[in-house]
């Protein structure tokens, strides 16, 4: 075949474009804006301990959304346990955590000096992930021989299962939940006094946007949408599915598990109710607001989305019966939702200009 | 060596017989044509030999090699590439993304390449481009290319379910029915585009088709099946001729 070298940039006009300088480094220097803007945030106390923790809850529920948009949305199937693969990520970063740097009533003193929290904390969160994505594994499975409302039932099966194993589990606290990741959380503050947490969590919320974005946007990855699209036409047109599903089911519930590590420490708590169906359809909830298969959709729904429940909490228990009407009504009016299978730049061409996102 | 051997296929769906001892052999570079009534099991032989039904008994050798009980990814990767009777092309995403995700097979990266953009991701991802433009090219689609299939007219998505059937380069090319929907004009150039595809390509074609002039002026060989038994086979005059064939599509007089 020819060689001849062309720009892997290639814009769905056919066109092969070279980005230039300003679109090469925006969305790097916006990262790195950010983060000084969080690092200002949480050194000068411009914001109370209460707002920061709303953006804390941004950043995890932009993972949840980005995440559950792969499985739902880029690939078409319906998987509502979303919740169960969070608390499996939450349970195994927390544990290895408290285990690892914190002094603790069960496990005795910590096994490393705590100091060492501000290295190994990225690394109990992705521990974490991956113990979530072996967890979605074992949904991919069944994913190979039913889609659709079976396969709904299924993941909430499984979200339950993890939910009933924790419970059981007494070690680890059982109903009554398990704590001491705010230690952890003050032994990185004491080896170098940053807001970590706030850096982490928007660090990790751009590195699931970022992996998201290459995956899908690989001939590989597209295999996905292909799924999707036709599954026949894909298994026949040498795609092969059973491994697309299993990897795209095990990096939608790493990135859950993830999103369940940052939660738990941001928290300081976690107990199992917070990762039941409740959860799993507030995730839901995010991907069909946003709208499907597009990954800028579900950050605008996770940022609404976090802000309109804390909006709501005076309402207290009525919330939960606004936000229900609130996915009836968009379902009726704009049942694509916000951005409905298009990205950002998709909606507003000019934007193409300033930035490229690979 | 023969490119298809097709050995005694039987094929059950549940009690019901729906082929029985088919026999067939395609050798290189030949087009061949599969004809018979509505439901005589045409398609059933093309989702076998794809791999899509493993079959009750009997032997499928694709280049010398028992394909049979491989799964249709395996037997795409293997060389052989279908179309279907009605368009299967993934109507959302573009021609070309339609083009190069054929080439899922010979990808030659994964999971971790195409996270970390690594150079091996890079140099397949444009040569995988380049086919795909290249093939279009060929076949006259380029102007097309950022065009989502859904809003293409009907000849022109036959046109590019075919191009996505080559872009696995394929040996044995199975198509289903290629001039259903199309109309006279579009027939005439169809036969045309059908010999010059094997020609170019260097591929043998085996086709089912319901337009007896297709058939009739294509393949050098024609099988007819009717209630999954295969009632005549040989060259285009002796089908024509043959008096099962005549009275499986024409029916039975007698009561």
């Amino acid at each position: 075949m020819s060689s001849q070298p062309t720009s892997v940039a290639v814009r769905p006009d056919g066109t092969a474009a070279r980005p230039t300088a300003f679109q090469r480094w925006s969305v790097p220097a916006l990262t790195l804006a950010g983060l000084a803007v969080l690092l200002w945030v949480g050194q000068s106390g411009a914001l109370t301990k209460y707002t920061q923790t709303v953006i804390m809850f941004m950043a995890v529920n932009v993972i949840v959304s980005a995440s559950l948009n792969l499985v739902n949305g880029y690939m078409g199937e319906f998987s509502c346990g979303h919740g169960g693969f969070m608390a499996v990520g939450a349970y195994v970063s927390s544990v290895l955590g408290v285990l690892l740097f914190a002094k603790d009533r069960v496990f005795g003193p910590p096994l490393l000096p705590p100091e060492w929290a501000l290295v190994g904390f990225p690394l109990i969160v992705l521990v974490g992930g991956l113990a979530a994505a072996l967890a979605g594994l074992l949904v991919a499975i069944p994913s190979f021989r039913t889609r659709g409302d079976y396969l709904a039932i299924i993941t909430i099966a499984a979200n339950y299962i993890v939910i009933s194993a924790v419970e059981n589990l007494d070690v680890i606290g059982g109903s009554r939940g398990f704590m001491g990741m705010k230690r952890v959380v003050k032994a990185m503050g004491r080896a170098w006094d940053l807001p970590w947490m706030l850096l982490w969590s928007f660090g990790f919320a751009v590195f699931t946007l970022w992996i998201l974005r290459r995956f899908v946007y690989s001939t590989y990855g597209k295999g996905v949408m292909a799924i999707c699209q036709d599954e026949v036409a894909a298994e026949i047109m040498s795609v092969n599915t059973n491994r697309m599903k299993v990897a795209a089911f095990m990096l939608s519930s790493g990135l859950a598990g993830v999103a369940g590590g940052l939660f738990a420490h941001i928290v300081g708590y976690v107990n199992p109710g917070s990762f039941g169906i409740l959860k799993s359809t507030e995730a839901l909830v995010m991907v069909y607001l946003g709208g499907m298969g597009s990954l800028s959709g579900s950050v605008l729904s996770a940022v609404l989305f976090t802000l309109l429940l804390e909006a709501l909490r005076p309402l207290q228990i009525i919330k939960w019966i606004v936000v229900p009407l609130l996915l009836i009504l968009l379902m009726q009016f704009r049942p694509e939702g916000i951005l409905g299978n298009r990205e950002l730049a998709d909606v507003f061409p000019g934007l193409r200009r300033f930035f490229r996102f690979k | 060596m023969a490119v298809l051997e097709i050995r005694d296929l039987t094929h059950y769906f549940g009690g019901l017989c729906a082929l029985s001892h088919l026999n067939i052999t395609l050798e290189p570079g030949t087009l061949t044509g599969l004809i018979g009534p509505n439901g005589a099991g045409k398609t059933t032989v093309f989702n076998l030999v794809s791999g899509f039904y493993r079959p009750s008994r009997g032997e499928i050798r694709f280049a010398g090699r028992n394909i049979a009980g491989l799964k249709p990814h395996q037997v795409t990767a293997l060389g052989v590439a279908r179309t279907f009777q009605n368009i299967r092309l993934w109507k959302d995403l573009t021609v070309l993304d339609n083009i190069r995700i054929a080439q899922h097979h010979r990808l030659g990266y994964g999971f971790a390449d195409a996270v970390l953009r690594t150079r091996r991701f890079r140099r397949r991802e444009a040569e995988i481009d380049a086919y795909a433009r290249e093939l279009l090219e060929v076949l006259e689609l380029d102007h097309v290319a950022g065009e989502l299939p859904k809003n293409l007219p009907y000849g022109l998505q036959r046109k590019v379910e075919l191009a996505r059937a080559l872009s696995v380069e394929p040996k044995l090319l199975l198509l289903d029915e290629p001039a259903a929907g199309l109309n006279t004009a579009d027939v005439e150039e169809l036969i045309r585009h059908i010999r010059w595809i094997r020609d170019r390509f260097d591929v043998t074609i085996w086709m089912i088709e319901h337009h007896m002039d297709v058939v009739m002026e294509l393949c050098s060989h024609i099988t007819v099946i009717d209630f999954g038994e295969t009632i005549a086979s040989g060259t285009p005059e002796e089908i024509r001729t043959n008096p099962a064939v005549i009275q499986a599509y024409l029916g039975d007089d007698e009561i």
